[in-house]
């Protein structure tokens, strides 16, 4: 509990399995406040599972989850811990196609979220500049009225990132951020990501290995659910059981 | 020879009996007699004929006691009339009356009817056929008279028929519980043998309780309690019977919804109506075999059986591959169509048939009912349940030990995998559609045995299907299995208590209840892959 | 706040509908009872009180298109709230026979003095005061959806499990309305109504005044569904109708978002239901029947969910179907129901205002195909992880 303090996200001993098959094995990381952390591994490796651990769509056998140094995340649900500031990006790109692009962002707006705050909601000078600077951010200012679904795979990509700067959460969980994006465009985004790491704790989820070489950051590597290195992303894929196992030789 | 024997013994045996003061009398002059003899006379002719033992005066005194036995006035002669046929009670001769015959019944009252029905069967009770044997002692039973224990005691010593030599000592236990002559120890040592007598049992002892001394009360007591504890457990198993009964009927109509709900995740609201089409398909096989091969009626529901299957099975490969296949991913959409298709089979089948209910009888094997000890279960409902049970093994057999089977499990698992190798998915969706509505026409034509084949048949069972196989827990057998038998006795128990009605809506209320529990039903898939 | 709201649901095609109602409430009766008969442009009474069911029936299949259309809950019950507040309209009707019942019997209905009954049941008090009646007429339908929403939307029960045990609900309600010991007339259900305010319900005006009060509710039932539509919280249904869980990660409560709409849209079709039952006369438990409530589903496909005008259209088309079929070819009308439900399935999914859209081509090229294909998603997962490394599931 004490080493959990002024961490931003502390996993420790966590184990979960469906029907007898071990999906994370004893667990263990820790994000600090303003830190930014690449996970990569194998698939099935564990890493979309333990994004759902701390998102409230699994609960874990055992082990501890907490958040923020003081809040415990396997005892609430998805909207709750979505409230206490964590924003989640899913792998494939899920916007909400039938809405417009701005319609998209003005949901994800960090305002109340109560049914009859969300029925009288009227948005304030404020809320829509906002959401302009965002739309700037992400570039997609001109496509702004826009049904969601009619973005290219890249553009939903952007979004969904806009969406999660609107939520304005302490943590950002960032699955493979970059698939289907050009190279100029995932440049951009490992940008962007630094930025946003600097008042964030941000940990992304990734295969591309140039993409995790430009973020930068310290880098964890999953294998069968459970932490095969931990370290620079230089000295993650130097370790000999790193390569056995995921990079090849 | 053996005749003699009896006769033999049957002259020692009265002989023995104080109260049959044996004495020779002259059987057709004490018939004669009845003629002119007041009650109280003719009370002592039954006795004295009774006492002779020969069955000679048996059809005269079951005349008696049956109020068959005349006078006629004119002769003075006893005659037994029975219909229109006249013989004498002594040599069975058939009789002509004279013109003049005037009969007049001799009467007979209660108390009468008594002794006589006591007599005959102290005569009975030597008879060579062990049947007469037996009713003779059931006739002991039902009449007991502290006098007949010796006779009883004889006719025990000589009896080798298990069934008859039970029936024998029970009526002996009774007898001697109710004498008060008899020791108390001998009263309450027969307490044990009456409370294992049989059905009535209880009645019998709590009657027996009137003038006995209060010991013997109090063991009767405690074996009336005995016998309500375990006749308590009989109707529990009874009920568990009923409700394996009824869980199997669900069963056999969940079974298919099974296979295209949890299997292909379709939702074929026009299951009910496949289970219609069996049941109107056997009506109309059996119509055929009754009017060209009437030899063969008793078969006529196993010939039914795979033309049911045929019949929906393709049917329902035809709604598949016409309407479902372009519905697939969409399960609130297939929802609304197949109720659509629903519609429209029923009221196809009404424009055929008619709305009035159609028959099929039951063959003759299927008639009847048993008494498993003390169950008593019908023919029709015990081949039901064997009937679901082997459906239910051969579905799980065809699911996990065929390449279909081994097909169908790939494409639910994993559609595009499957398709990428080389399996034809339409196919195996055209195949699994059709053998999920086939196993419906089959529960069609078990159907047929227990309601009535109407139109709307279908409609009865969809909502119950729907339940079972939501309770259960969709994709799992299994629990289709558990979850029929289950809401089936459930509902068997609650009947009692809430009515038919009420107990109906009380499981459905505890289903709802359930699903807000546990979503995915009893025996629910587990892990990240079905959490969507 | 609300007038913002309300601001926000008066846009130009809600204006147009709701003026549409108005003036058919103003100038049906008026064509009825101003207009002498047989003279051109007068609407014979029964035609009145016809229109005024189709119109009772328009604002369920609208209440129901709030949670389906809107909100992705394909409820199978909605004919269950309708006739909740078609049997707390019909208990203040038969407390106002009075002594003109067959029995006489001042306070008792004539189907408790058959059955025998001493006195009147506690649920039954109070239904002779009509403000007390029309607020059971939403409260019952309300709390009983608040309740059940409430334990179903919390367990996460959705799709094809909701619809079921929504229809489990009202096949259970209609087992229940069926029994005599319940005391609401059993299978009869209750008829044979006299007064509705004092005044005889067959009067003319009467019946000019309840279609006029039906076409209100309506034009008032789409102001309700516009503001709700077209507020963030209409978004956040249709986002939880395309991607449910997407809609949880934001940080917004499902459960108690649907809540919200299947409650509202239950107390709409208790409304529809009190309104319905004293211009045809009886209630019964068939109300309850789940073909009912599944018909209600398919006046909405017919009209185009997910649309305020849709189910309106649906519902008064397919009503006006039936009845032109049950008179002419009565044998023919389950096949014509029934083709419906396949044809609208497969080729008309976004109904009649669709095809219209498309014909007309009013709607943004850019309009993307929404409806089957978010439905496809949620199913499906739109967490693609589920198909790539998830471990083998055995099928039994």
């Amino acid at each position: 509990m004490s080493k959990a303090l002024d961490t931003m996200l502390y996993l420790d001993g966590v184990s979960v399995s469906f029907d007898g098959f071990k999906a994370i094995n004893n667990l263990s990381i820790i994000v600090q406040p303003a830190e930014m952390l690449a996970i990569i591994g194998p698939n099935g490796a564990g890493k979309t599972t333990m994004m759902d651990i701390i998102t409230g769509k699994t609960r874990p056998d055992a082990g501890e989850v907490m958040f923020d140094g003081r809040t415990d995340l396997t005892k609430l649900d998805e909207a709750a811990i979505a409230n206490l500031g964590i924003g989640r990006k899913f792998q494939k790109p899920t916007v909400f196609e039938s809405h417009t692009v701005w319609d998209n962002l003005a949901m994800a707006l960090r305002k109340p979220r109560g049914i009859f705050a969300t029925l009288f909601y009227s948005a304030s000078n404020e809320d829509e500049a906002r959401i302009t600077e965002i739309l700037e951010t992400v570039r997609l200012l001109h496509r702004k009225d826009e049904f969601a679904a009619n973005l290219s795979h890249g553009q939903k990509q952007w979004l969904e990132i806009g969406m999660l700067l609107a939520q304005d959460p302490k943590l950002l969980l960032v699955d493979e951020p970059v698939a289907g994006m050009t190279d100029s465009e995932t440049e951009e985004t490992a940008k962007l990501l630094r930025e946003i790491s600097v008042t964030r704790s941000v940990v992304v989820v990734e295969h591309d290995m140039s993409f995790v070489r430009e973020l930068g950051s310290r880098v964890v590597c999953l294998a069968e659910g459970s932490v095969l290195a931990e370290g620079s992303l230089d000295q993650v894929s130097k370790n000999p059981v790193v390569i056995e196992r995921y990079l090849g030789r | 020879m053996l005749t003699h024997l009896r006769n033999l013994l049957v002259a020692v045996l009265l002989f023995l009996a104080p109260a049959a003061q044996a004495q020779q009398i002259d059987i057709a002059a004490s018939v004669a007699a009845m003629a002119e003899a007041s009650l109280k006379e003719l009370a002592t002719i039954v006795t004295d004929l009774a006492a002779t033992g020969d069955p000679a005066v048996v059809p005269a005194l079951t005349a008696l006691g049956d109020g068959d036995l005349y006078a006629d006035e004119t002769t003075g002669r006893v005659l037994i009339q029975r219909g229109s046929t006249v013989t004498d009670p002594v040599t069975g001769e058939h009789v002509e009356l004279g013109a003049d015959a005037d009969l007049s019944k001799i009467r007979v009252n209660n108390s009468l009817r008594r002794d006589i029905a006591a007599a005959l069967a102290g005569m009975t009770l030597m008879s060579d056929n062990p049947a007469t044997r037996l009713s003779a002692a059931n006739g002991f039973l039902a009449n007991p008279d502290p006098a007949n224990i010796p006779l009883l005691d004889e006719a025990i010593a000589a009896e080798t028929n298990a069934d008859v030599l039970r029936a024998m000592q029970n009526a002996r236990a009774l007898t001697v519980l109710r004498d008060s002559e008899s020791s108390i120890e001998d009263r309450q040592a027969a307490v044990p043998l009456v409370a294992g007598s049989g059905r009535n049992a209880i009645t019998i002892l709590s009657s027996s309780r009137t003038d006995a001394p209060e010991e013997l009360v109090a063991s009767i007591n405690a074996a009336i309690a005995g016998l309500e504890q375990e006749r308590a457990v009989w109707g529990a198993l009874q009920n568990v019977w009923f409700g394996v009964s009824l869980g199997s009927v669900l069963l056999l109509a969940a079974i298919g919804l099974a296979i295209t709900f949890g299997v292909m995740g379709v939702i074929n609201m026009a299951h009910g109506e496949m289970v219609m089409l069996g049941a109107y398909t056997t009506f109309i096989v059996q119509l055929t075999i009754r009017n060209n091969f009437p030899g063969l009626l008793d078969y006529s529901l196993l010939i039914a059986l795979p033309a049911a299957f045929l019949v929906t099975g393709t049917i329902g490969v035809g709604i598949e591959r016409g309407i479902i296949r372009w519905l697939y991913g969409r399960p609130l959409e297939t929802l609304l169509a197949t109720w659509g298709i629903s519609l429209i089979l029923q009221q196809t089948v009404r424009s055929i048939f008619g709305p009035t209910n159609q028959m099929v009888i039951a063959p003759t094997w299927m008639a009847g009912s048993t008494e498993f000890f003390g169950l008593s279960i019908t023919y029709g409902r015990f081949w039901i349940v064997i009937f679901a049970l082997i459906v239910f093994f051969m579905l799980l057999l065809v699911l996990n030990r065929t390449p279909l089977g081994l097909q169908m499990r790939a494409v639910t698992q994993n559609r595009r995998m499957a398709s990428s190798m080389g399996i034809r998915t339409p196919f195996v969706d055209a195949m699994t559609f059709g053998l999920g509505s086939g196993i419906a026409g089959l529960a069609g034509v078990a159907l047929t045995q227990i309601d009535n084949i109407s139109p709307n048949l279908g409609q009865n069972y969809i909502i119950d299907s729907f339940m079972v196989v939501v309770f259960g827990g969709v994709g799992n057998l299994w629990g289709t299995l558990v979850g029929a038998l289950t809401l089936g006795v459930a509902n068997k128990f609650l009947e009692p208590y809430a009515g038919a009605v009420l107990g109906k809506i009380l499981i459905l209320v505890l289903i709802i209840l359930f699903i807000q529990r546990r979503p995915r039903g009893l025996f629910a898939l587990k892990g990240r892959a079905v959490e969507q | 706040m609300l007038t913002q709201a309300l601001f926000r649901a008066l846009d130009r095609k809600a204006i147009w509908v709701i003026g549409i109602f108005l003036a058919v409430a103003i100038l049906v009766p008026m064509a009825n009872l101003l207009i002498p008969p047989g003279q051109f442009g007068h609407v014979p009474t029964y035609l009145v009180s016809l229109l005024g069911k189709y119109l009772s029936y328009a604002i369920l299949a609208l209440a129901l298109d709030l949670v389906w259309g809107y909100c992705g809950i394909l409820s199978l019950g909605h004919g269950a709230f309708f006739a909740l507040g078609g049997y707390a309209m019909g208990m203040y009707l038969m407390r106002q026979i009075g002594t003109r019942g067959v029995y006489g019997n001042p306070v008792l209905p004539d189907f408790m003095v058959f059955l025998n009954w001493k006195e009147l049941p506690w649920y039954w008090q109070g239904f002779d005061n009509f403000w007390f009646a029309m607020a059971m007429v939403v409260l019952v339908p309300g709390i009983l959806a608040f309740v059940f929403g409430f334990f179903a939307f919390r367990s996460r029960v959705t799709g094809v499990y909701l619809s079921i045990i929504t229809q489990a609900m009202t096949f259970a309600l209609l087992l229940a309305f069926f029994r005599n010991d319940m005391g609401f007339g059993g299978n009869n259900g209750l008829t044979d109504f006299k007064d509705i305010l004092g005044t005889p319900v067959q009067a003319q005006a009467i019946r000019a005044t309840l279609f006029a009060a039906t076409a209100i509710a309506l034009a008032l039932s789409v102001l309700v569904c516009s503001m709700i539509v077209n507020s963030k919280l209409g978004k956040v249904m249709v986002a939880v109708r395309d991607a449910e869980s997407r809609t949880r990660f934001l940080g917004y409560r499902v459960e108690y978002v649907k809540l919200f709409a299947f409650t509202v849209s239950a107390i709409m079709a208790g409304i529809a239901g009190a309104l319905y039952v004293p211009q045809v006369g009886i209630i019964n438990p068939g109300e309850f029947e789940p073909g009912n409530s599944i018909e209600v589903v398919i006046w909405a496909a017919v009209g185009g969910r997910g649309t305020l005008i849709g189910p309106i259209i649906g519902a008064i088309v397919v009503n006006l179907g039936k009845s032109w079929f049950t008179t002419v070819f009565p044998e023919f009308w389950l096949f014509a129901l029934g083709a419906l439900f396949v044809l609208v399935t497969l080729f008309l999914p976004k109904g009649i205002v669709g095809l219209w859209k498309q014909i007309f081509g009013r709607a943004r090229a850019a309009h993307p195909d929404t409806t089957p294909k978010a439905s496809a998603d949620i199913e499906r997962g739109e967490d693609p992880a589920t198909f790539g490394d998830a471990q083998p599931r055995p099928a039994e």
